[in-house]
């Protein structure tokens, strides 16, 4: 049996949905999108034109649940489903768009540069427990306006598995979007096969800006999968309370998951978001309460029960070094999303709220991941009897280790972690140099580099990736891009 | 009579009942209480008060805010008898404060205004997606001392510099200070940009606010 964290009661469950419905109604959402305004008003919203609130009826909510897909997969690069969004499987990539990379020298945050995000990608590329890139951080060395696209095609020159990404205009989706039909190999291909999916960010409360509505709304006309990112601040743009919180973010889910459907029915959306609790000394978004856990592992349930794919943002830590407290959160976070069942878990790598990322956090998360995963997996019998036949055998001797049976199962029943875990002797630990966990994660991070496999994509493909950027580039006043480091 | 009114003034603010303060102040007002007495004498010990508590830790962000709400509420009552006997209170400054074009978060700026009002500040919130003439405009017609830009997001953060670009142009940056905030902001970026300062949080930021204009 799979151990599965239910966190709210079904009674629960069905009036949050039944709030959230209301909330549609009224106060209804405001959408600052002219495009998401007339689709809502020909399904039969009522539309107001001058605040530009929309009331959406319950019937046009349920009518977007019934033709929203349940299920899809995201694809590898070299044509693998490996990414199910859909019922309680769970997947993990890194947390989105940092800010600052933790620099491996200093401990201290900088701002990204180019070789820092391919040095990232390549790691992702490497590291096993993780199934899916993210467009992680925005590298500085590029004017602002391509700072989304830019990561996108950093990434696409050096990964195999999917990626989540996201556009910080309107426009620049659309450039995006050409690479990675250049990348699927046309736009049949890409909404067949798709390899990255769309962050799009409601603003709480009951908010849609014009950028990310017009992502969400060009993603579905285009076949390409969308994941709403509701994050409620509890407290402070939503209710304190938990179930108030989720609420709210079923609200907002609900009239994403609408505009995306009236867009094209069909298209594949996933619900879910990052809120948090608000604190309230610091008046910060703390990713490592146990709160913000909660409310998180609350939506996800509720997405489920309205049959839809499921992402969260959980596994972070707001710590600014990576200490005890930047594993203890991490942890707490990543296992409570596994036992959730959270489709896709955005968080690995991320520290100081959702500002920074950093190598030595990300294999250190990848144990943790490892973990949460092996404890999704659960405990079975694996032979019949369980244990019986084996220890009358054995009687009283303790001679387990010789055995076939634990030969055969010991793989499978422990996770065996990587050398960042230390558990061995004092004195072997001392001979190994007396290291912490930050600088064993630092030395798995270049053992895994060393492990690097260039990704399949051919030179022409990457001219074109390279055309593609560079024209985008001219807009904003950079005639050359910064070189590629050599693979 | 009168002095019970002002310390029950007082204590209506340190226990967050901004209708009872604003009760209370009209009370003082019909007893013939002078608007300045109860402001320094019933409102603002109240309201340090709650600063003292919040410092120790005693106190959180909502008793901090529901207590500048009840001194909001009791100034809109106080402020035109104040006008009428030709007095003013001594503001530690006048701040223009808004989010950025393009950008609709709120909780931050509002944060950030309520406690620089609640200190002493003349606070003027111009709200969210705030075009830049507005910003602008405003600190020229306010004549304000400080300008307070948040930007929430890396997508609008680039907005702060055009504002600043904007008030170059408009011949007035010499004379307001430009104090930025915002999650993906930090001093890098206000020194890149040519702001006067920025601040990780809302008390920071009254720190900031008070260091710039001394």
């Amino acid at each position: 049996m799979r151990p599965k964290l239910n966190i709210l009661s079904d009674e629960l469950v069905n009036q949050i949905i039944a709030e959230g419905m209301e909330l549609l109604m009224d106060p209804g959402v405001r959408a600052h999108n002219d495009d998401a305004l007339s689709l809502l008003a020909d399904a039969g919203a009522d539309v107001d034109a001058e605040s530009q609130v929309v009331r959406i009826p319950e019937h046009i909510a349920r009518q977007a649940l019934e033709t929203a897909p349940s299920e899809f997969y995201l694809y590898n690069l070299d044509g693998e489903p490996v990414v199910h969004c859909g019922d309680d499987s769970v997947q993990f990539d890194p947390g989105s768009t940092a800010i600052t990379i933790l620099d491996s020298e200093t401990q201290e945050q900088r701002p990204p540069l180019t070789a820092d995000f391919v040095k990232f990608v390549k790691l992702v590329e490497t590291i096993p427990q993780l199934d899916a890139q993210s467009t992680a951080m925005i590298c500085r060395d590029v004017p602002e306006g391509i700072g989304d696209l830019y990561r996108l095609y950093l990434a696409l020159n050096y990964m195999r598995k999917p990626i989540i990404t996201g556009a910080f205009r309107k426009d620049t989706w659309w450039t995006m979007k050409e690479m990675l039909v250049a990348v699927a190999g046309g736009e049949a291909e890409l909404a067949a096969r798709p390899i990255a999916v769309f962050d799009v960010c409601p603003s709480p409360p009951l908010l849609w800006s014009d950028l990310t509505c017009q992502n969400m709304i060009d993603c579905a006309r285009n076949n390409i999968p969308s994941e709403l990112v509701s994050m409620p601040l509890a407290g402070a743009t939503a209710p304190v309370t938990l179930a108030g919180a989720v609420v709210q973010h079923t609200a907002e889910c609900l009239s994403g998951v609408t505009i995306c459907q009236l867009a094209k029915a069909g298209a594949p959306i996933v619900w879910g978001g990052s809120p948090a609790i608000f604190d309230m000394r610091e008046g910060t978004p703390p990713m490592g309460a146990v709160g913000t856990w909660m409310i998180d592992c609350a939506h996800v349930q509720v997405g489920k029960a309205l049959g839809m794919p499921t992402n969260g943002y959980l596994g972070m830590s707001d710590a600014k070094v990576v200490d005890a407290q930047c594993g203890l959160e991490s942890a707490g976070g990543a296992i409570m999303a596994a036992l959730a069942g959270v489709n896709m878990v955005a968080g690995a790598g991320m520290m100081d709220f959702e500002s920074c990322q950093s190598y030595e956090k990300l294999v250190i998360d990848a144990e943790i991941i490892g973990m949460a995963k092996r404890l999704i997996a659960g405990i079975e019998a694996r032979e019949e009897p369980i244990a019986l036949t084996l220890v009358r055998k054995l009687g009283h001797r303790a001679d387990y280790l010789a055995q076939p049976h634990t030969l055969k199962w010991f793989n499978q029943e422990q996770y065996i972690p990587s050398a960042v875990i230390d558990r061995g002797s004092l004195d072997g630990w001392k001979r190994k140099g007396a290291k912490t966990a930050f600088e064993r994660a630092a030395d798995r991070v270049n053992e895994l580099l060393a492990t690097y496999q260039p990704s399949p994509i051919s030179d022409e493909l990457r001219t074109e990736l390279r055309a593609i950027t560079t024209k985008a580039a001219q807009q904003f006043g950079m005639d050359e891009l910064p070189p590629l480091p050599g693979d | 009579m009168s002095r019970d009114l002002l310390i029950q003034i007082t204590k209506s603010i340190v226990g967050g009942e901004p209708d009872v303060t604003a009760e209370l102040a009209r009370q003082a007002l019909d007893a013939g209480l002078e608007p300045l007495a109860i402001i320094n004498q019933g409102l603002t010990p109240g309201m340090n008060i709650v600063g003292d508590k919040f410092a120790t830790g005693e106190y959180f962000l909502p008793h901090l805010i529901i207590a500048a709400s009840g001194m909001q509420q009791a100034m809109e009552l106080l402020e035109p008898e104040l006008r009428t006997r030709q007095q003013t209170i001594e503001m530690a400054g006048t701040v223009v404060i808004g989010t950025v074009k393009g950008d609709i978060h709120e909780i931050g700026k509002s944060l950030v205004g309520t406690i620089l009002s609640a200190s002493g500040f003349q606070v003027y919130d111009l709200g969210v997606d705030v075009p830049t003439e507005t910003f602008v405009a405003k600190v020229k017609e306010t004549e304000a001392d400080l300008l307070g830009l948040s930007a929430l997001l890396t997508t609008t953060m680039t907005v702060q510099r055009e504002v600043i670009e904007a008030l170059v142009e408009a011949s007035i940056r010499e004379q307001v200070k430009v104090m930025i905030g915002g999650a993906p902001v930090n001093q890098e970026w206000s020194d890149a940009i040519g702001a006067d300062g920025c601040a990780e949080d809302a008390v920071g930021a009254v720190a900031l606010a008070k260091r710039l204009v001394s």
